[in-house]
């Protein structure tokens, strides 16, 4: 009952790249979905500024793709 | 009882990883110590340059004002990236970056595309060195113009000091939005149409490779069928993808442009 693994040589098996990227698509995921469909439901509103509210879609999307791509950098970062 | 896929894995089917993307030199050159060899990419390199400048080329040769065959095909790509990319991002004043950003275009979808050509199914852009430069391209000239519009001075301290910001604040602040402008740009730019090629070429890598293993033994044949529908399926989500990522790499150029352009913030 009271056997506990104080130490273990293979306490992980598996690539943990692989794990970090999976959990460092959820924030971006997210937030893309946010952002997306703010802009849609926006232009819907008033679709005369489609254009304007499209070019501050691109900027916003250039930043959260940031997170998730710096989640594949990181995996090779500290490899 | 267990898939079938898991038999696979277990008697033999290999599945490919990054030796998929290393290519045998048909022609081995070496410049300065530097490996320039000829291998599959820079054919695929010299095919699509053939393409896109003989396109444009034969395309605008003898221009009529009621425009007909090539022409017409080649207005049509102009009149996209004039109306959907530059007009609405850069308004009038970005007509100048026009012909660079159709060129960027262009070439940058027939380098994605032979992603699902038969014969040859490899995207060129997968190989990190080809984004590499594009983006460097576009690191340029957003600087370079930021530079000529606002002085070297002024377009350095309007892009990195937001107004209205206190001063110790300021100390995070500038190395962040430096990070973020200089630096973080080109490489977004590089690493999201590298990697989605990548992943592009290895999933229709495997999907292939699977039906061809799934039809060659009885117990399979059913899903090998299956996998040989979804592989038609990818292969169409792929020309997709491929066109987007053209397009997503040209709006973004033309955004960080017009942001140089005016004074930002």
């Amino acid at each position: 009952m009271f056997e506990t693994i104080l130490a273990a040589e293979n306490a992980f098996s598996g690539n943990a790249n692989a794990i970090g990227y999976g959990l460092a698509t959820i924030g971006p995921g997210i937030g893309l979905g946010i952002l997306f469909g703010k802009t849609i439901e926006s232009i819907g509103r008033q679709p005369e500024a489609a254009s304007q509210l499209q070019t501050i879609m691109y900027i916003g999307l250039a930043f959260i793709e940031v997170l998730a791509i710096l989640g594949i950098v990181a995996g090779f970062l500290f490899s | 009882m267990t898939p079938p896929i898991l038999l696979a894995a277990r008697e033999g089917f290999h599945v490919p990883g990054a030796e998929a993307f290393y290519q045998k030199p048909l022609i081995y050159l070496e410049l300065f110590g530097v490996d320039v060899s000829i291998n599959r990419t820079v054919l695929i390199l010299f095919l699509a340059t053939a393409i896109t400048a003989l396109l444009f080329l034969f395309g605008f040769r003898k221009p009529k004002l009621v425009p007909s065959g090539l022409q017409n095909v080649m207005e049509f790509v102009v009149d996209f990236i004039r109306n959907q990319i530059v007009l609405p991002v850069m308004g009038r004043d970005g007509l100048a970056f026009l012909p660079y950003l159709t060129v960027l275009f262009t070439f940058i979808f027939f380098l994605n595309i032979f992603e699902v050509i038969p014969g040859v199914n490899f995207p060129a852009t997968s190989r990190l060195a080809i984004p590499l430069v594009f983006a460097i391209g576009t690191w340029l000239l957003f600087v370079a113009v930021g530079i000529k519009n606002q002085g070297v001075g002024g377009y350095f301290k309007n892009s990195l000091v937001p107004p209205g910001v206190p001063v110790p604040v300021l100390f995070i602040l500038v190395p962040m939005e430096f990070l973020s402008i200089f630096i973080l740009r080109p490489l977004t730019l590089t690493i999201r149409l590298t990697a989605n090629m990548i992943a592009g070429h290895l999933l229709l890598t495997v999907i292939f490779l699977g039906t061809a293993y799934l039809l060659g033994r009885p117990l399979t044949f059913g899903w090998g069928v299956g996998a040989a529908a979804a592989g038609v399926a990818f292969v169409g989500f792929e020309i997709f993808v491929a066109s987007l990522q053209a397009f997503i790499f040209t709006i973004l150029t033309a955004v960080y442009i017009s942001g140089s352009m005016k004074a930002a913030h």
